[in-house]
């Protein structure tokens, strides 16, 4: 399978990026890893006229511990998170979201915020974000903004990012100590979950669903029972309220709602024994 | 558009579309076939080759992606490759332990091997499982696969890569 024609342009900072993307509009995409990307292109889902290689930018690849939280670049790869000692010791949940991820061949290649761009309800990461109320920088021709991740993801391979905007740096506060268990349930080692759950249990516990609805996300009646008192299976109980779970040759939305309760329980019982 | 890889230890200068994947490139353009193409869906592994030391699905890299890198691919990964008739540790562990049936898959799980073993020089039964869990083997071979490379984790050299 080989992609439609397309122009191709390596932008040498984020300002060039930021630019070409403001020039060519809707008709240009950004290129970071192409693990989203490029397979969409092989198929011609998508057939942009202009791709902007932003995978040159290594300043962009970085995991930094910063006062209160701890900040990823946009262009970090799945492999450099999964390995990340600065993870491992204040966000084990997102190097173990990381490591869960497609094979060692994907983790290579894709970033993070290639992922988050794409806006996949099936990803890994976007429930990490949630659970632990993180916030994406973006950059685009009047500067940076911030956005939490509970406005970021918008619908379907939506998200809030506008068309002329790179995502820069993703920041997660520091959950050092925090119990957590990220649980994923796949058919073949590789896949993306059928049903996914990121946990955070700290004051006021965090659950990301991932491939529950149209976009990632958050168990707020899961949230909301556990900070009134509840027990691990009462609160397990209500893992897909409000969830609109999508039925494809994997599972029917019952069976995600099924595994969905299963798997928060199994998150809620192991964050307990860590 | 212009690319310059290091493929194999030689360096080349090619004009490439650029929509062209690195697997095309290093097939149809260096005439490299031993990378083969599978699934084409980044799933199956067949396709993997080194990209800077690091495994990688050819099928899912472009080839101006890849400008400035250095690729190896199976063909030059023996010391002295391709002229030496002597294998790559990780070669002769395979050879040894039946590590392939058909040999479809085998040019891409050397190669996911060969990372593999150059992030975890002493991997578990386990680790190696998982490791390998981006290449498909429709022989069901996986057991001695398995074998091999844990064979080929006690050899000597076995990280190593021609430049």
């Amino acid at each position: 399978m080989i992609p439609a024609p397309f122009e191709y342009v390596r932008a040498s900072s984020v300002d060039e990026a930021v630019a070409l993307l403001g020039e060519h509009g809707d008709d240009a995409k950004l290129l970071a890893g192409g693990h989203s990307l490029l397979p969409l292109m092989k198929l011609r889902l998508a057939t942009p006229a202009v791709l902007v290689d932003i995978g040159r930018l290594r300043d962009l690849s970085y995991v930094e511990e910063r006062h209160d939280h701890v900040a990823v670049g946009g262009l970090t790869r799945h492999r450099d998170l999964e390995s990340s000692p600065v993870l491992a010791q204040h966000v084990p949940l997102l190097a173990a979201a990381a490591h869960s991820i497609g094979d060692p061949q994907v983790r290579h290649r894709g970033t993070i915020g290639g992922s988050l761009a794409h806006g996949d309800p099936a990803s890994d990461v976007p429930a990490v974000l949630l659970a632990t109320r993180a916030t994406v920088v973006a950059r685009g021709p009047d500067g940076e903004r911030a956005i939490a991740a509970d406005d970021f993801f918008e619908g379907f391979l939506e998200t809030a990012l506008r068309p002329d905007e790179v995502l820069t740096e993703v920041r997660i506060p520091k959950l050092t100590g925090v119990p957590w268990s990220f649980q994923k349930f796949t058919r073949r080692a590789q896949d993306w979950a059928i049903v996914g759950v990121a946990l955070v249990r700290n004051g006021s516990s965090g659950v990301g669903l991932v491939n529950m609805g149209s976009r990632p996300l958050r168990a707020v009646a899961v949230e909301d029972a556990l900070a009134s008192g509840a027990s691990v299976g009462e609160a397990a109980a209500l893992a897909a309220e409000g969830a609109d779970p999508p039925a494809d040759l994997h599972a029917a939305p019952e069976y995600r709602a099924h595994l969905a309760r299963v798997l928060v329980r199994r998150a809620l019982e192991e964050a307990t024994a860590r | 558009m212009h690319v310059s890889v290091t493929v194999n230890g030689g360096r080349h200068d090619d004009e490439v579309e650029p929509r062209l994947l690195l697997v095309h490139y290093l097939r149809e353009v260096r005439g490299l076939t031993a990378t083969n193409i599978g699934c084409d869906t980044s799933s199956c592994g067949a396709c993997t080759v080194l990209l800077d030391g690091e495994s990688v699905k050819s099928c899912t890299v472009l080839a101006v992606q890849a400008d400035g890198s250095t690729i190896t691919t199976v063909e030059g990964l023996a010391p002295g490759a391709p002229e030496a008739a002597e294998l790559h540790p990780v070669q002769q562990a395979f050879r040894e332990n039946h590590g392939l049936q058909c040999g479809y898959c085998t040019p891409g799980m050397v190669m996911a091997a060969v990372s593999l073993l150059r992030e975890n020089g002493a991997p578990t039964e386990a680790e190696v499982r998982e490791g390998l869990d981006g290449n498909l083997c429709r022989c069901t071979g996986y057991h001695n696969i398995v074998k091999a490379v844990l064979a080929a984790s006690r050899m000597p050299g076995a990280t190593e890569v021609p430049a």
